[in-house]
């Protein structure tokens, strides 16, 4: 085995300092009546070759030949290798949590960065080293805000991923917590008046997706202000991170807590993880923030240097006291997003961030040319929703041919008769205009 | 900004002579280690790491969305080539020490080779791009792998089912926790406490507060076991379930499980098992067999899926009959010859709901499997045989060294404490400081809470003899110098990029991003 570095000399002899006979003999604490007496039911061991193909034969039953059209919270974008080979440097990788920061300043530096990142992304003062994805990181900027506001009531938006939202559920089921769902309007923006009429002085935070589950610019400075009135934390949720090299901060237009996800950068969809979630705060939260968090200090000998800091909000000093119980988050996918945004930098992202808008547009073009209108009139960034009839025997066909179409909202929303023809789709910059002219040819049939 | 790191050059003198030979051979020698400014104080305007194809002309943003809602760029983004961004995380990367470089015994971590063809298998496009929302007749493959490592999973550890959608351990305690509730919620009430040993986790305490539960800390006893007595008179019918680690964190096997957990079922409760330590009975012991209600994996410890310096890890959940109708959505489903995802709550209406967004870390999973499929059945129980044996070894070779303040048989890892050196004034992290310079990673320090100045030795499996004696010569070196030269420990370490770390002015003076014009001093 070749993991196993033992031969039986070193295993006699490590015997012997043990002062024992056998190796069994070394699991005598484990009571008799405790043990498997069998050996585990499990598929015999295989060699690399053979494993190399059996992996093969499982991945090719997965259709990945062209580029999905759906993306609805995982994003199929373009990765420089040039990220996947300095994220496969063993020191990164095989690396655990930077508890020894004299041999880990490579993971802390780089975790600076990601923060760094995430508060020019965000327009936000503070990022933590990352979380476990969006939707966790979501939940856990409502349990910020119910515990920096000392308030119980979240309301969020309807056009916030639905995932989002069911994960927040879950979070919330054992805190009392109450959350209150507002609606969203005929241009697929969170409905202000409905919004203005939820939040009170019992309001903890307000949800907004930006962009929301419909691709929609939501209407974050209104419902940011709206939240402020009551007294609550304002809260965006950004699934598409590419969005923020094109739209405003979301720290610019009022938002308190800024969360969601960079996979976007860096990261394939992956079948949907692992997925770097982030989270920003205003300064004034630093106390309340989930999470681990790298900072800059100085070694004995004045040279600058990083440490994991703060760490008395954290489970490992405060215990049941803690702000949240994350431990292990999503490094190695925040690493690979810091490497893609620095590859990028201020004109790459500019540049991506226009290209996405673009094929976004062509996209809408095409699908109007084919003769599908939007369902929603709001302005979007890449991703949209489509009303194309039948939109689950839409996906049905094109997935025949090998084609992800998107996903029919009614999925999502099946109370909603608007939602009953709508599919979401998107395009990226790995959607050529040639892909996205056919797309909507093949979509119309 | 010249010199944004603070180094400078007269710092290097002495660090060389005596000091090589005073590690050994085998010690860190101080290589070309590059000082490295961050990535935003590097660049020059205009220079740009990435090919895309052009924006098409005409591309107007503001033609649809608001003006007041668009930016032009992002000020403070750094403008690098590809070359400068590939030797500044090639550079941080050599600060950096992983397993790949050494030893890195972190006790209750695992920190055990991770085989670099599972990497390759990760990176099948089939995998790698695969879309979460594929529709069930494009994804089979994903969905079959998710599927049969469930079941290897549930079979490993003695469960019917295990929830494979947490994102990494202490998210697969809080999925434990919260079906432990929603099973006492569906016989009347949540219960209101939940037990924890005075050796567990803190993720343990943390995950038990965010299910509304408070804790109560139980004593271990002097042969830092758990004993039934303890739990007798803690346990009544308002305690939800107690959480256990076994073997615990000072690597002793909690004998008294069984009868342990017949006392906490015969009250109503359940038993939590945490299986950060599950390394030390794969294949020997299953904890569905020892009286287990629930227990979580870490894919990223016991399965050798990367830490990546921090995750992303993976944490499914075994759980026991009664608690299968809880279990949060989705679960991988094999109808005839075909694979499906139930997310419907109305196919599971007692669900405790969703976790996390899709299905689960699907890269740690095609690892673990990757890993399971080459050790097989025999294989696996190996990994606990030589686990065991590497830890048994270094204690057997430590001990009169370090003091031992449990005598009782340990299992996969083993704790030390500093009592020995505490007259000569030299303090567990002296001694793990000076480890650095000898070239290995230190052990887990300061933890478990039980034993004052703990020192955490969890070797794995997969570390030869050859390196267990360069770890316990190191060990030996730095016992003995603690008594000829304890001050000489106290500067320790000298070989690694930076000395020691001032953790105090991080915490009082806190510096958490880059700023334009920033300067630490």
């Amino acid at each position: 085995m070749r993991y196993h570095p033992h031969t039986p000399g070193d295993v006699r002899q490590m015997l012997d300092v043990c002062g024992v006979k056998s190796i069994d003999e070394l699991f005598r604490s484990i009571p008799e009546k405790l043990r498997l007496a069998r050996p585990l039911d499990v598929p015999q061991a295989t060699d690399e070759i053979s494993l190399l193909s059996e992996f093969q034969r499982l991945a090719a039953r997965n259709q990945t030949e062209h580029p999905p059209f759906v993306g609805a919270g995982a994003y199929a974008h373009h990765v420089p290798p040039a990220v996947d080979q300095l994220l496969l440097r063993g020191e990164f990788f095989t690396a655990y949590t930077p508890y020894q920061p004299e041999i880990a300043q490579g993971t802390l530096q780089a975790l600076f960065e990601w923060q760094t990142f995430v508060t020019l992304l965000t327009g936000l003062e503070i990022s933590n080293a990352s979380m476990y994805d969006g939707a966790t990181a979501t939940a856990e900027a409502v349990l910020l805000a119910t515990r920096a506001t000392s308030r119980g009531k979240v309301v969020v938006s309807a056009a916030l991923h639905p995932e989002y939202r069911k994960v927040l559920a879950t979070y919330l089921a054992s805190t009392g917590d109450e959350i209150v769902t507002v609606p969203y309007g005929p241009d697929g923006r969170t409905d202000l008046a409905a919004l203005e009429a939820a939040v009170d002085d019992r309001t903890a935070a307000v949800v907004i997706g930006y962009p929301n589950f419909f691709g929609v610019v939501d209407a974050l400075p209104e419902a940011a202000a709206i939240a402020h009135r009551a007294g609550a934390l304002a809260i965006s949720s950004t699934s598409e991170a590419v969005a923020l090299g094109l739209l405003k901060a979301p720290g610019d237009l009022g938002v308190d807590v800024a969360v969601g996800t960079m996979q976007s950068f860096g990261n394939g969809v992956n079948f949907g993880g692992p997925a770097p979630g982030f989270l920003a705060i205003r300064e004034g939260l630093v106390r309340q923030m989930p999470g681990r968090v790298a900072g800059a200090t100085v070694d004995r000998t004045g040279r600058r240097g990083f440490v994991l800091t703060l760490s008395t909000r954290e489970q490992h000093i405060r215990r049941d006291k803690a702000t949240s119980n994350i431990c292990t988050n999503a490094g190695l996918a925040a690493l690979a997003a810091t490497i893609h945004l620095s590859l990028l930098g201020k004109n790459g992202l500019a540049h991506l961030a226009r290209l996405n808008f673009a094929r976004g547009k062509q996209l809408r073009d095409a699908m109007k040319r084919a003769g599908f209108g939007l369902r929603f009139t709001g302005p979007t960034f890449n991703e949209a929703a489509f009303e194309v009839g039948d939109a689950e025997a839409v996906v049905e066909r094109l997935a025949s041919r090998g084609i992800a179409a998107g996903v029919p909202l009614s999925r999502w929303y099946p109370g909603d008769p608007r939602m009953k023809g709508a599919l979401l789709s998107v395009a990226t910059e790995v959607h050529t205009p040639e892909l996205i002219e056919l797309f909507a040819q093949t979509v119309k049939g | 900004m010249a010199n944004p790191t603070g180094w400078k050059p007269s710092m290097e003198k002495g660090a060389e002579g005596g000091e090589a030979q005073e590690v050994g051979a085998m010690g860190a020698t101080r290589g070309l280690a590059m000082e490295e400014a961050l990535v935003f104080e590097q660049g020059s305007p205009g220079r740009v790491g990435v090919s895309l194809p052009p924006v098409p002309a005409g591309t107007n943003p503001a033609a649809e969305i608001p003006a007041a809602m668009l930016r032009p760029e992002i000020p403070g983004m750094p403008e690098m080539a590809e070359l400068e961004v590939v030797r500044h995380f090639t550079r941080l990367s050599q600060w950096n020490w992983g397993i790949d470089t050494g030893f890195y015994p972190l006790g209750s971590c695992t920190m055990k080779y991770n085989p670099k063809s599972s990497e390759a298998l990760a990176r099948l496009p089939g995998f790698a791009g695969a879309h979460p929302l594929l529709p069930s007749s494009m994804s089979q493959g994903a969905l079959e792998l998710i599927w049969k490592l469930e079941r290897a999973l549930s079979e490993i550890a003695g469960f019917p089912a295990t929830v494979m959608s947490p994102a990494a351990g202490a998210q697969g305690e809080l999925a434990g926790l919260m079906m432990i509730r929603a099973y006492h919620v569906a016989r009347g009430a949540p219960r209101r406490k939940v037990l924890i040993p005075d050796t567990a986790h803190g993720t343990n305490p943390a995950s038990a507060a965010l299910n509304g539960y408070s804790t109560v800390q139980l004593e271990s006893g002097p042969d830092g076991r758990l004993h039934p007595e303890t739990v007798a008179k803690a346990m009544d019918e308002d305690v939800a379930a107690i959480m256990i680690t076994n073997p615990n964190t000072l690597g002793i096997f909690e004998t008294h499980i069984a009868e342990i957990a017949a006392i906490v079922h015969a009250r109503g409760g359940l038993v939590y098992g945490d299986g950060a330590n599950f390394n030390a009975v794969l294949g020997v012991a299953r904890p569905g067999d020892m009286g287990f209600d629930v227990m979580q994996y870490n894919l990223h410890k016991t399965f050798a899926t990367p830490h990546g310096g921090g995750g992303p890890g993976s944490g499914p959940v075994g759980v026991a009959a009664a608690l299968v109708p809880f279990m949060p959505l989705p679960v991988v489903v094999k109808d005839g010859e075909s694979f499906r995802l139930v997310t419907d709550p109305r196919e599971r209406p007692s669900t405790i709901g969703k976790l996390r967004e899709f299905w689960g870390n699907m890269g740690m999973f095609v690892r673990a499997w990757a890993l399971i499929r080459e050790l097989g059945p025999d294989g696996l129980r190996r990994v606990a045989e030589l686990a065991v044996l590497n830890a048994n070894y270094v204690r057997a070779r430590l001990k009169g060294h370090f003091n031992l303040p449990y005598a009782t048989d340990t299992l996969h890892e083993v704790v030390f404490d500093d009592q020995l050196q505490k007259d000569d004034g030299v303090t567990t992290m002296d001694v793990a400081k000076r480890l650095i310079d000898h070239g290995t990673h230190p052990p887990t320090v300061y933890f478990p809470l039980v034993v004052h100045g703990a020192i955490m030795i969890e070797p794995t499996e997969t570390e030869s003899k050859e390196t267990l004696d360069q770890f316990v010569g190191a060990m030996l070196a730095i016992a003995e110098q603690a008594k000829a030269n304890p001050e000489a420990l106290k500067s320790a370490p000298r070989k690694p990029i930076r000395a020691r770390l001032d953790e105090t002015r991080a915490a009082r003076k806190p510096v958490l991003r880059w700023t334009p014009g920033m300067k630490v001093e």
